[in-house]
């Protein structure tokens, strides 16, 4: 895969975690309306994309770092596990979030999309395409770095993968939040929202199976 | 089992909710009408109108046991899963939870495949339900955005203090106690919420001592039944605030909170006034951020010869309305007010909820009037108006006339029937008896609470608007 192929692929992610209303979006919108104000509705995109930041970035900052003190085969073998495995118990243990409060300040709502994130396991269909990243960008280099470098790369490499990923989120997020405030409402909801996290889970194994034959 | 499109019976706003198709079966539950040897039933009834079986117990399913005494029930998933705190649209209204309210025994009944002919799934003993939450008695059930949540009288020992215990929405296992700081509250019985606040509302009736060999007089006189109301913190699980409505208004029973998630206000009914026999109904609602309760119906006691009335009443004269249940319209616009004692079900126009206004009545039964139904109105009937349950469109009223076994028996000496019917209510809002349905029961039970196939008035909370 190419790197500005991966790049796409880790913002188009994030639109797609940015789409699914359980991940933040009905939320600001909840809250919009209880404040009759869109102002509110932008406000709560803030705390949640930072959630979501958080997330994710746990997860690619361990991947980018494994990529890199690890064997490339070992850790891409790894995350393929990891992904058909995650994808599997969300498929058959759909538990949703146990979460009651809908009066929530910048934090509670900053947990609440760290915790939302983290259960849809966001950071990790990003894998495969994180342990590619480094792999890749190594190709280009005549002259090993010593390995402090090395992981202060990653690790920069890392951050920017969360940031192409969170800009895909909030620019979905908060577009879809301020449309559904002002012009559409959330009736539509009701018979138009797909199940995303079934297509996630399935996404998740595909993804992992992929990853493990390439 | 996850859906791929949300329940369809789910519903964002009270607004949308109204537009639901109508229902086309009811659930209601049949208690053994002498408490021995016959175990109770929830049965289903043909709602649909153009059926040639409309208005007949077409199914149910009988408990294993005897002795559960059902009262209330309600369904494992609603609206509230499209809140937007805790989305999970995607599961199914599918089971009845149906708790025995005196053997604390808890059904999980299945209405698929075949809503008409529901199955017993699960059963979860009261050893399990008492060892695991410290409470027993189990009353209302609310489906709630993080759980089911269930009501529940006393302890143990039939005492106090009554509460709140929760069950896991997936597997139905008992998670345990709600509350984690109850402050003074000691009396149960009926609870709601305003979810987009994060405030739960508490209602007092008794405690099982209290209530379960009947109504004790000397207790009522006395001013010992509830008369509180409780506002708690939904979210830390803390009583932050009772209001007493005073002790000579005995027993506060249901919550009915407005089903506009904007609104902070909400009835709740009052069984008796001490003072003149009447009963009453409450607004809650804040007042400078504290909550407050306004008393803003009261339903006098109406006169009667002595002749005509059993021994608890005969030295009063008169019959107290006994108001025991209300229920609240999907679009906030109509409170229905069950006056068992007098035999009255009335409407109220709440558009103004400061201010009701009485809009219809329709009398049935009664303690001394014995008001017969339009279809058979050489027969009188006992029992009155008592549980009420309204379609989500509010065209149609459903009640049933029993109140609790020994409290039947104590009013109706002589038997208090087993008859359901309903109302058709029009385009401007006026009600009248539906004359083709007239539910006489299997007379080895009565009947109480009703649940309508795809949710009803007082099944689901909302958290959007519009």
């Amino acid at each position: 895969m190419s790197d500005r192929l991966v790049w796409l692929t880790l913002f188009l992610l994030g639109c797609y975690h940015g789409l699914n209303p359980g991940m933040g979006w009905l939320f600001a919108v909840g809250l919009g309306f209880q404040d009759r104000s869109a102002a509110a509705v932008l406000r709560a995109i803030v705390p949640l994309a930072l959630g979501h930041i958080l997330s994710v970035a746990l997860i690619v900052l361990v991947a980018v770092y494994a990529a890199v003190q690890f064997p490339h085969r070992a850790v891409h073998f790894a995350a393929a596990a990891i992904l058909i495995g995650f994808g599997i118990y969300r498929l058959v243990r759909a538990r949703h979030i146990r979460w009651v409060g809908m009066r929530v300040g910048f934090w509670g709502l900053a947990l609440w999309g760290f915790l939302m994130s983290s259960a849809h396991g966001a950071g990790l269909m990003l894998l495969p395409f994180v342990t590619a990243v480094p792999a890749g960008a190594s190709h280009g280099m005549t002259m090993p770095m010593p390995g402090a470098q090395m992981a202060h790369h990653a690790l920069l490499l890392g951050w920017l993968m969360v940031g192409v990923h969170t800009a895909g989120y909030v620019l979905t997020a908060a577009a879809i939040a301020l449309i559904v405030y002002t012009k559409i409402g959330v009736r539509f909801l009701r018979t138009s929202w797909i199940n995303l996290d079934l297509v996630w889970a399935a996404a998740l194994i595909l993804t992992g199976l992929i990853a493990l034959v390439t | 089992m996850q859906l791929l499109k949300p329940d369809p019976t789910f519903y964002a706003s009270p607004k949308d909710a109204i537009e639901a198709p109508p229902e086309t079966l009811a659930y209601v539950a049949l208690l053994s009408a002498t408490g021995n040897g016959v175990p109770d039933r929830l049965a289903v009834v043909e709602a649909d109108p153009t059926s040639p079986r409309y208005a007949r117990a077409i199914g149910g399913v009988a408990l294993p046991k005897t002795g559960d005494e059902l009262h209330h029930f309600g369904w494992n998933a609603c609206s509230a899963a499209l809140c937007p705190f805790a989305p999970h649209p995607h599961v199914e209204r599918r089971y009845l939870i149906v708790p025995g309210l005196r053997s604390s025994r808890i059904h999980i009944i299945d209405t698929k495949p075949d809503p008409s002919q529901p199955r017993i799934v699960r059963v979860i003993e009261p050893e399990e339900v008492i060892g695991r939450t410290g409470y027993s008695r189990p009353h209302t059930v609310h489906c709630g955005p993080d759980a089911i949540y269930i009501s529940a009288l006393g302890n143990a020992n039939g005492d106090g203090p009554g509460g709140i215990f929760m069950l896991d929405c997936d597997s139905f296992d008992i998670i345990g106690p709600w509350e984690k700081d109850r402050g003074s509250q000691y009396l149960a019985y009926d609870f709601w919420w305003h979810l987009n606040r994060d405030v739960m509302i508490t209602s007092e009736w008794g405690t099982p001592k209290m209530i379960e060999n009947g109504l004790n007089a000397e207790l009522l006189l006395g001013g010992k039944y509830g008369h509180h109301l409780h506002f708690w913190n939904l979210k830390n699980r803390r009583l932050k605030q009772s209001v007493d409505l005073g002790a000579e208004q005995q027993m506060v029973l249901e919550l009915r909170p407005s089903h506009d998630p904007n609104n902070e206000w909400g009835f709740a009914g009052v069984v008796v006034s001490l003072k003149d026999l009447s009963s009453s109904i409450w607004l809650w609602h804040r007042n400078n951020g504290a909550w407050t309760a306004t008393k803003v119906i009261e339903i006098p006691a109406e006169p009667a010869a002595p002749d005509r009335l059993p021994d608890l009443l005969k030295g009063f004269g008169a019959v107290p309305p006994l108001l025991s249940d209300i229920d609240l319209s999907v679009d906030d616009r109509y409170l229905y007010a069950s006056c068992w004692g007098t035999g009255e079900m009335r409407q109220y126009d709440v558009s103004d909820p400061f201010s009701p206004k009485l809009a219809g009545s329709v009398r049935i039964g009664g303690i001394a009037n014995r008001t017969p139904h339009p279809a058979n109105p050489a027969k009188p009937l006992a029992g009155g108006p008592q549980m009420v349950e309204v379609s989500r469109d509010g065209r149609r009223v459903y009640f049933t006339n029993s109140l609790y076994r020994a409290w039947d028996d104590q009013f109706y000496p002589d038997g208090v029937g087993n008859w359901m019917v309903k109302l058709d209510v029009d385009r401007d809002g006026r009600i009248a008896f539906d004359e083709r349905f007239f539910v006489e029961f299997d007379p080895a039970y009565r009947v109480h609470q009703v649940r309508l196939q795809g949710g009803d008035a007082s099944s689901d909370s909302y958290c959007f608007s519009v």
